[in-house]
């Protein structure tokens, strides 16, 4: 099973990065990952930049190489796509080591791949300094509606035991030799999708029920308002802020 | 899978975003109306079953596996609104906790995924439902062809966003042909499990869909 556990998506560490308040960095990261995005991909030097300022982020945070290295396979489908741009792309064509392959191409597959990787490395730096609950909190901060907010956390904590009945039901089917090989053998899957949606439904009806029994009214009790004060905004928020005099410099040279 | 940082302009990006945040906010109001507060934990368990479907994978041929998308399902087992909300809300927590699909992408994503795999495609199966027999046999079917046309469908989604802001040189014929001929065989796939899955949940607990009971005219007991 590809059972990337929600829980594993965080590092422990007790870095500065950490102790940030969530909506500060939720709202940092999306700011960065547009100045990413909204850079002229001729200007190469200016993703070096970034790509020390996420790299150096990951470092600071002690996320540690491995743990990085992991995570960035989910890209590699798109690295894939990607690598393929100069082969169908139209325009002016260069030889390189014999193949003759779009110049536009070939800037193509550069833009993706290094907007995608930064992109990449950005998300794993969030997700990785910031526990589940708190990230929620950082959420309800930045004004996301509560009702998304609420269906989220019980999403994440029922994630694992919803996946934990597929497991089961794939290790009960297997004992009565069910091995599939190919789409023809799909309706034991199916069937077994159709049941756990029942118990993932009932189960819901029952939380439900004992949260009523426990004075749930259909709103979550409001924990401590916890706003962040300027100066931690202010911190927070230089680095896309400097990300973004960057993209800003970057079209002015072009 | 779901589009990365990059593929798409900024501009392109922002301004689906703002869309993907209007129909989401549209979305929560209309579901107001029959998913309100107090079913906020049958929501995340139906968000959490479509994630965990998503994440299982079963073998297509040998050395190929795939894996359940489940707009349609979403949308037919609890109606498209709240289809759409829980498909959102799947897709929001893979681009923030687990990085898959670019922050910048998000709206974008929401609204191929979810407003036209599930919205789209819930209103492909009204249609079909009008147009079949009167049977509860095909509820089951209609899942099945809106499911396997809402992917090719979300995958045009791309192909306009590609048309807008894509950042690359090779042309939209080339897009549009690689997107349609994947995307037509993978909805193939995504209607047969559909239907499966439909089909066992209308066997057990028709009262538990949603695209049944307004077939039927019955409300279902815990969505009203």
């Amino acid at each position: 099973m590809a059972g990337a556990h929600v829980h594993a998506l965080y590092r422990h560490g007790a870095t500065r990065l950490h102790r940030l308040r969530p909506q500060t960095k939720i709202a940092a990261a999306f700011l960065f990952v547009f100045a990413v995005v909204a850079t002229p991909r001729e200007a190469v030097w200016a993703f070096a930049f970034y790509a020390v300022v996420v790299v150096g982020l990951a470092a600071w945070a002690e996320l540690g190489f491995r743990f990085v290295a992991i995570r960035l396979v989910v890209i590699a489908p798109f690295i894939l796509a990607a690598l393929l741009f100069p082969f169908i792309a139209g325009g002016e064509k260069i030889s390189v080591l014999g193949a003759e392959l779009s110049r536009s191409g070939l800037w193509d597959m550069w833009n993706v791949v290094a907007k995608a990787t930064l992109g990449l490395l950005t998300s794993i730096v969030l997700a990785g300094t910031t526990e589940i609950p708190t990230m929620l909190r950082g959420l309800d901060a930045l004004r996301v509606p509560r009702v998304l907010t609420a269906i989220m956390g019980f999403m994440i904590r029922y994630l694992d035991v919803v996946l934990g009945e597929f497991s089961r039901m794939r290790v009960a089917m297997r004992s009565r030799a069910y091995e599939p090989t190919w789409f023809g053998h799909i309706r034991p899957y199916a069937t077994s999708a159709g049941a756990i949606f029942v118990r993932s439904y009932e189960r819901g009806e029952r939380v439900y029920l004992a949260m009523a029994a426990r004075g749930y009214d259909g709103h979550m009790p409001a924990g401590a308002t916890d706003t962040a004060a300027a100066s931690e905004w202010i911190a927070a928020l230089s680095l896309p802020a400097l990300a973004w005099l960057v993209t800003a410099l970057a079209w002015w040279w072009l | 899978m779901h589009i990365p940082d990059g593929f798409i302009n900024g501009a392109t990006a922002a301004g689906f975003g703002v869309a993907a945040a209007g129909g989401l906010g549209a979305a929560i109001r209309q579901t107001g109306k029959y998913l309100s507060e107090r079913q906020v934990p049958l929501a995340g368990l139906v968000a959490a079953f479509v994630f965990a479907a998503q994440m299982v994978n079963f073998p297509v041929v040998s050395g190929m596996s795939g894996h359940l998308l489940g707009g349609v399902l979403a949308a037919v087992l609890v109606g498209p609104w709240a289809g759409f909300v829980v498909l959102s809300v799947v897709l929001f927590v893979q681009s923030l906790f687990f990085a898959d699909g670019g922050l910048t992408a998000l709206g974008l994503n929401i609204v191929n995924l979810g407003f036209l795999g599930a919205v789209g495609g819930y209103a492909v199966y009204r249609t079909l439902l009008r147009l079949l027999p009167k049977r509860s046999r095909s509820t089951v079917l209609a899942a099945g062809i809106a499911a396997g046309i809402a992917v090719p469908l979300a995958a045009m989604g791309f192909v306009l966003q590609y048309a807008i802001g894509g950042t690359s040189d090779v042309s939209l014929q080339v897009v549009f042909t690689a997107m349609m001929g994947t995307h037509i065989l993978i909805g193939i796939g995504e209607g047969v499990i559909t239907a499966m899955v439909v089909a066992a949940v209308v066997s057990s607990r028709p009262d538990l869909v949603y695209g049944v009971a307004e077939y039927t005219g019955l409300r279902t007991e815990a969505m009203t």
